[in-house]
């Protein structure tokens, strides 16, 4: 076991697979630097300029140019070097990629990854700290993860590179450098679609994903002192949604709250909402509650505005105690 | 037109002649047909290539079937033809049926996908293919593959920053590209003034560092001998290369359009007198390699081979709506896992 960060986590899982992979291939804006947040560091000595690839500055090609890749037998990774800047390859990831197996009627698969450092927190400012998230679990035929912790953003990031489909890794700036944990040395994958219980408690369930999960996880052991008992339920994958841990958590609990930093409308709560509200229905008691950011454009820069946008463990705290008490 | 053609490393042999003349006229009778039965309400939609025959068939006698890559476009019916897909195949997309093997009729008709001859998937999305290209060429060049990737648009598609993109990324990596532009003058109703302050599309290549070169693609021999040039270029390790082939669709872009409302007919009768498939008849004829008797033999036998395709495929099994959310993710069988590569 090492102690390792999340960015650690991030850049040994394709360290590894690098060195595993002959022809993967890292590509996207300041790579050979190592990357704006040093995901990829040290990777240019290592595996060299071809295999670490600077592209120029255009989103669109890079998510186009790791999808051709992958047609001809190599094993792409992407970098967009912030979520913010992804629209641009939109086009290239929901006309294309997402549709590439489908469209062919199964005669050519789409094997890339694309990286996405997302989130707010960091004092980024509208365009570098946004959660497209929601817009990309939408397509079907992506599969879109938000790991919460160093060991799944490791294993989750092994799984993607592995995977037969393309996967949008939702990678939290946030949780690079604040999270930390003792990771096996040895090679392991978590895999993509199962949820995973945090934290178990009979009283109510919070369902999130990504660095919300440990704020969300304080608001549970504040409440836990006043005797109010909650699972924590960690989606780790929102695209496709992992129901059965959805459900069960309802069904246990009873009691439902929902936490994203994403703003509220569209966003992934809504649909696991709405998966609750039509397949358990009879075992709730007490309407779903969801927690998100306003439906402001992006976060301000401002640290005033930001806070105000994003839940914290006070904001979830003070919801969990109202439905509790429902 | 006074273009001239690029290098002159490509013989085309007496046989490979008139297969090529026999393609650009099964491309062509297929083509009216798809057409035809759109009109007869046989066929929801129909998107072809008359008029650009002869580059088409150029491009797909200039690559190494099965060992370049090939990503064409809708209008590349003779470029598919040549490169032996079978009537018959076509038609099974135009029907959407299920053994359509583009896409077992998930795709409108003409949106290639054939493996086994490396044609790569392609959307409807204009342009959205050239970074495929260049991706698949970095991977040739990565792996040390002698391959070529060939990828043709019309000259819209070069509007579209995908376009800029890829090119700009081939030149700075000296891939092996074929960049292939069908400029048939417009895009729908757009004339290409409206797309471009430069007269050439080739021309755009200077930009990137790149040789472009333009070519009358209604000249079968010239664009093929530009196309191979190409090739060429990139097999030695100095392409990428633009081509621009100037040419002109004799149809509407595609069934749900009335070209009559943006093209005068003066231009399209003027354009008719260059029909690709009629200079190659000419030039055939004053070789000695074709005699009018023959000739009017190959149409017969053309025509009815389509009409026979056409009977087939029409009368093919439907898709399964039970299949309808199939292949959306790796279903764990016999599939594709990666790419075709
Ligand atoms: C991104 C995108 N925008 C618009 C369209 C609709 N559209 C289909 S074909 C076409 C014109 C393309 O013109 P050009 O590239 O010159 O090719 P041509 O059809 O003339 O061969 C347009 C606008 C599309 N398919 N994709
Ligand atoms: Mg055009």
């Amino acid at each position: 076991m090492s102690t390792k960060t999340y960015l650690d986590a991030i850049h040994d899982a394709m360290w590894e697979e690098m060195e595993r992979l002959p022809t993967m291939v890292v590509l996207g804006e300041d790579i050979q630097e190592g990357g704006v947040f040093r995901a990829t560091d040290g990777m240019l000595a290592k595996f060299g300029k071809d295999r670490v690839l600077d592209t120029p500055l255009a989103e669109s090609s890079i998510v186009g140019i790791a999808i051709g890749m992958a047609q001809n037998g190599c094993v792409p990774v992407a970098e967009i070097q912030f979520a913010d800047f992804a629209f641009p390859a939109f086009n290239q990831i929901i006309s294309e990629a997402a549709k590439w197996r489908y469209r062919s009627n199964n005669a050519w698969g789409c094997p890339i990854v694309v990286r996405m450092p997302y989130g707010a927190g960091i004092r980024g400012g509208m365009y570098h700290s946004q959660s497209i998230e929601a817009l990309l679990a939408h397509v079907p035929g992506l599969k879109v993860v938000a790991p919460s912790t160093p060991h799944d953003a490791k294993g989750m990031l092994k799984a993607a590179i592995r995977d037969p489909d393309p996967v949008v890794y939702f990678e939290h700036k946030k949780a690079y450098r604040a999270l930390k944990d003792e990771l096996p040395d040895d090679d392991y994958v978590v895999p993509i679609a199962p949820a995973q219980v945090r934290r178990e408690g009979g009283d109510l369930t919070v369902i999130s994903y990504g660095f919300m999960v440990h704020e969300c996880l304080q608001a549970a052991e504040e409440l836990a002192g006043d005797g109010v008992e909650s699972t924590v339920l960690d989606l780790r994958t929102l695209a496709p949604l992992d129901r059965t841990a959805i459900l069960d958590a309802a069904r246990r609990t009873g009691k439902v709250l929902i936490v994203h930093e994403a703003n509220l409308t569209g966003g992934i709560g809504g649909e696991v909402a709405a998966i609750i509200a039509e397949h358990a229905f009879d075992d709730l008691d007490a309407p779903i509650r969801r927690l998100a950011a306003p439906d402001v454009p992006a976060m301000p820069f401002s640290g005033a505005q930001e806070d105000a946008c994003l839940p914290s463990k006070e904001t979830i705290a003070a919801a969990m105690r109202d439905l509790a008490a429902y | 037109m006074a273009i001239q053609a690029k290098g002159l490393e490509a013989p085309v042999e007496p046989d490979q002649r008139l297969r090529m003349y026999r393609d650009m006229l099964v491309a062509r009778e297929l083509s009216d047909r798809m057409f035809t039965l759109n009109r007869q309400g046989r066929a929801a939609f129909a998107i072809t290539g008359q008029g650009h025959e002869a580059v088409q068939v150029a491009a797909a006698h200039a690559v190494r079937p099965g060992v370049d890559w090939i990503l064409p476009y809708y209008r590349d019916v003779a470029m598919m033809i040549a490169l032996g897909m079978k009537p018959r195949d076509i038609l099974l997309g135009l029907f959407a049926k299920a053994d359509d093997p583009n896409s077992g009729g998930r795709q409108m008709p003409c949106h290639w996908s054939w493996p086994e001859m490396r044609v790569v998937t392609r959307s409807s999305v204009i342009a959205a293919n050239l970074p495929h290209a260049a991706g698949i060429a970095y991977a040739s060049k990565l792996r040390g593959l002698d391959e070529v990737t060939l990828v043709s648009f019309g000259e819209g598609a070069t509007s579209e920053g995908d376009f800029h993109e890829s090119v700009n990324f081939a030149a700075i990596h000296q891939l092996p590209v074929v960049f292939l532009c069908e400029n048939n003058g417009y895009a729908i109703s757009e004339s290409s003034e409206k797309q471009m302050a430069v007269k050439h599309v080739a021309d755009r290549a200077k930009g990137y560092g790149i040789i472009g070169q333009t070519v009358d693609g209604n000249d079968l021999i010239a664009a093929h001998q530009t196309l191979s040039w190409g090739v060429g270029e990139c097999r030695r390790g100095r392409g990428p290369v633009l081509i621009e082939a100037k040419t002109y669709r004799f149809s509407p872009h595609t069934s749900s359009d009335d070209d009559r409302r943006y093209r005068p007919r003066e231009e399209v009768e003027e354009w008719a007198k260059r029909d690709p498939i009629d200079r190659f008849r000419t030039r055939l004829q004053g070789e000695g390699a074709l005699t009018p008797d023959d000739d009017r033999a190959l149409r017969d036998t053309v025509k009815r081979e389509i009409a026979e395709a056409v009977a087939g495929a029409e009368a093919a099994p439907d898709c399964d709506p039970a299949d309808t959310a199939r292949y959306v993710y790796f279903e764990g069988d016999s599939a594709q896992q990666r790419g075709a590569g």
